[in-house]
Formats: structure tokens, C-alpha cells, sequence
């Protein structure tokens, strides 16, 4: 990913980084609309306009198993896909699992894809990202720069509040993904103080609604964070890590999954694990693709589009 | 299919080295329980057996046969801890305290398994 030469300015870092990436294009939709409370008065953040965003994920540089033998290939694909876009978006969300086994190679094979997109890329690890005897350090070297603790950020665009979340750390036995005590603490004092009006966009790889218990798809303490983001009038939770669609909306938060640039995987149950699903190579592209998120200035819910590599 | 070839063969292998490792004919081995192997298959994220039962001395090796990777970590996170396991990689430790041992994978922590360590 391409760094800022003004750390500390995440609003500076967004405009000058260069998009890349195959996922989902969003359509943000205000929230702010018309009124203006007292909490607003405080935080006063500036007025939400129109504008897209993609996600892409699990681009697992690396992976040349019989699933998918060349996932730098698929990547590739995905990146060619944003750029032909007909609405051009105003940054990337990679929503982890950028590697398959945090290799330096792989993080220079992925970061030598995605720069071809020319837009910021804001990223968070996926547990494949984070498997070098450092223990991470390989991801946060290239990624961690302007963040916190295990990597964990937030910043604003054009009046939506983003906020990247990392759940692929410190896991328990016995457990799926977690956020831990000091993420949590974090992320409430982040959102106190905003106005409920203002639209949050969360991001994280693995999803923060328990998807398949039996095969770690959830995150152990998903529901305080949620707590923290039930007052807001519209909440978008944006996840990779199972490598196919998936959504929820539960009150005022959507919840979304978007598919991989690499392989996909089984639905939860339905096969003997949550590994690599093998398919016809005919209809591989057919389920890898990037997801395009549109917000548009009003009380609308994010606008989601999912396109396949095949289209 | 394939994987089933392979799996036999990985097992295979294991207690071939087990064999020449040691060095010794069928008759030394069995008195020599000191020397003892075990393997642990790690199988559409499943360790297998999920529950192991061995005696004290005895080297247990994982093996990865999976096409994606794994770790083996104990839950106490030090007394065994591999280095992350990508398909058909293998980790060992030597257990010479009895003892029950409980493991996970530290990428899928829902994967859990076992050691149950008796003295000799
Ligand atoms: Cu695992």
C-alpha cells in the first residue's frame, strides 16, 4: 500500500493514496440529512456527500493449491476489474487475508497488484497475515504505521466515520475471533462524543455476527462492540474471512460479508470443514469478486453491490 | 482421494523414521517405550485423534495435511508451541512429564485437541 508523507493526517493519507483492489463498491447515504442535534453541535463532523467505495478481500497471495493455482493471477483480475469501473471509487477497504502465509514475497506480489488501482487502500490483517515469526510484525511494518495497538484505526470521509477492527489476535481455544479489552475500550471512547446521526462504517476480517459457530465464524465479543454502535442511525459492518456473501441487518447495523479474489468456501455446515472449496475451474471466477459500496447524502442505509470476476 | 494416498504415506513414513531412527529390531523397540512415537493428523480442521493417550516419553508429530495452514499451540501457550504449519509440515515435542496436555490451533482456535500423558 502506498504510505502518506504526512503521518498523522488520515484525511491526507485517504486523498493521496492510490485505490486498488477488487471487492465491493459502496454507495454511502448521509445520515446527516436535515437535522441538527445538540451532539452534532459538539462534534460537528463535516456534512456527509455522495460518494463510492470498493471492498475486496482474502486475496491470499500465495495460495497455488488445486482450488485456485494462482491466486496472484485472480488478484490481478480483480485489480483489472476496479479500474474499469465505470465510477471511479474514492478508496479501497481490504478487509484481510492480503497473503496466505505473511511471506515478505507475498505482501511485494500483492502491494505491486493493488498500487496498479491508484487509490488509497486501507487495510485490515486477516489471521494469514499476521503468520510470521514476528507474529505480525510483517503486517504492521508495512500497514501499522498511523495505528493503534494490534493495528486497530479509525478516520473520516466525507462525513462517515470509519473504523477498522482487528479479530484475528490473542485467540482462545476453544473460541472464534476477538477484540479484546483494550480494542474495546478503544473503540468506545472513538465513537463517544459523535453524533448519532453520523453513519459508521466498521471493518474488520472476521465477521462481528456469529455466521457458523462450529467453524470460528464469529468473533467471542462481537456484542459489546455492537453496544457501542446501536445509537447511531446507520451502522455498516463490512468482513472477509469466509469467502462468500453473507448478510444480516439487525436494527440500525448491516451486516456484510464479500467473497474472495481467491477461492471460495464452503457454506457453514455444508462439507467436512471450512477449507478451500474446490470447483470446476469454469466456475471459479463465477464466485470470487469485489463488492461496491455507494453512499449517497440521506437517511439511506450504504448501497452494496456485489460483482463476480466472471462478469 | 489423492489425499488419502497421502495420508497413508505420511504415516507410513513417520513410523519408518521411528524405526531406523531408533535403530533396533522389533523385539528392542517394544522394551524401549522411551523412544516411542505418536502422530497426530491434522485433517479438514480436525486434529486426529482429537484425544491421545501416550506414556511419558513419548514424541508425538503433528502433520499438517490440509491446504491450509495450521498451528499446534498449547493452551497455556508455551510448554509446545510449532511455528505455523502449511500442508504436509510437521511439528514434534517429546512429552517426559505425565500429564494432560490440551492444544488448539492459534488461526482456528475452535480446532482443539488433546495429549493425555501417563508415567511409564
Ligand atoms: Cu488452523
Amino acid at each position: 500500500m502506498t504510505h502518506d508523507d504526512t503521518p498523522g493526517d488520515r484525511r491526507g493519507f485517504l486523498k493521496c493514496m492510490a485505490w486498488a483492489g477488487t471487492g465491493a463498491l459502496f454507495t454511502v447515504s448521509g445520515g446527516l440529512a436535515s437535522s441538527i442535534g445538540l451532539d452534532q453541535a459538539v462534534a460537528a463532523p463535516a456534512k456527509a456527500q455522495g460518494f463510492t467505495f470498493l471492498q475486496i478481500s482474502d486475496s491470499h497471495v500465495g495460495f497455488n493449491k488445486p482450488a485456485n493455482p494462482d491466486a496472484k493471477a485472480t488478484y490481478q483480475e480483480a485489480v483489472s476489474k476496479i479500474l474499469s469501473l465505470p465510477q471511479k471509487p474514492d478508496f479501497i477497504l481490504h478487509t484481510g487475508d492480503i497473503t496466505q502465509l505473511s511471506k515478505d514475497q507475498e505482501f511485494d506480489d500483492a502491494d505491486q497488484i493493488i498500487k496498479q488501482v491508484g487509490l488509497p487502500v486501507f487495510h485490515v490483517p486477516g489471521e494469514h497475515d499476521m503468520l510470521d515469526e514476528g507474529a505480525g510484525k510483517a503486517y504492521l511494518d508495512r500497514f501499522g504505521k498511523e495505528t493503534k495497538g494490534a493495528g486497530w484505526y479509525s478516520f473520516d470521509h466525507k462525513g462517515v466515520h470509519f473504523v477498522a477492527l482487528i479479530n484475528v489476535v490473542n485467540l482462545k481455544a476453544g473460541g472464534m475471533g476477538s477484540l479484546g479489552a483494550d480494542q474495546l475500550e478503544w473503540l468506545e471512547k472513538d465513537l463517544s462524543g459523535r453524533p448519532s446521526s453520523q453513519p459508521i462504517v466498521v471493518f474488520a476480517h472476521i465477521p462481528l455476527w456469529t455466521v457458523y459457530a462450529d467453524w470460528g465464524w464469529g468473533t467471542d465479543d462481537a456484542a459489546q462492540a455492537l453496544s457501542y454502535l446501536k445509537r447511531f442511525g446507520s451502522v455498516t459492518v463490512l468482513n472477509g474471512h469466509i469467502h462468500q456473501i453473507t448478510q444480516k441487518v439487525e436494527g440500525n447495523i448491516a451486516f456484510h460479508t464479500a467473497r474472495s479474489t481467491a477461492f471460495p468456501q464452503p457454506v457453514g455446515g455444508q462439507g467436512p470443514s471450512p477449507g478451500p472449496l474446490k470447483v470446476p475451474t469454469e466456475q471459479l471466477r463465477s464466485m470470487l469478486g469485489i463488492t461496491t459500496a455507494t453512499f449517497v447524502r440521506g437517511r439511506e442505509p450504504i448501497a452494496l453491490v456485489d460483482q463476480t470476476l466472471a462478469t | 482421494m489423492s489425499k488419502t494416498l497421502k495420508a497413508g504415506a505420511a504415516a507410513l513414513a513417520l513410523g519408518l523414521a521411528t524405526l531406523t531412527g531408533a535403530g533396533v529390531s522389533f523385539p528392542a523397540l517394544a522394551q524401549a517405550p522411551a523412544a516411542a512415537s505418536a502422530a497426530v493428523k491434522i485433517d479438514n480442521f480436525v486434529f486426529g485423534p482429537q484425544a491421545l493417550t501416550v506414556t511419558v516419553g513419548t514424541t508425538v508429530t503433528w502433520i499438517n495435511q490440509d491446504d491450509i495452514p495450521h498451528t499446534v499451540v498449547a493452551d497455556d501457550r508455551h510448554t509446545f508451541k510449532s511455528r505455523v504449519l502449511d500442508t504436509d509440515e510437521r511439528f514434534s515435542f517429546t512429552f517426559t512429564k505425565p500429564g494432560e496436555y490440551g492444544y488448539f490451533c492459534s488461526l482456528h482456535p475452535h480446532m482443539t485437541g488433546k495429549v493425555i500423558v501417563k508415567a511409564g
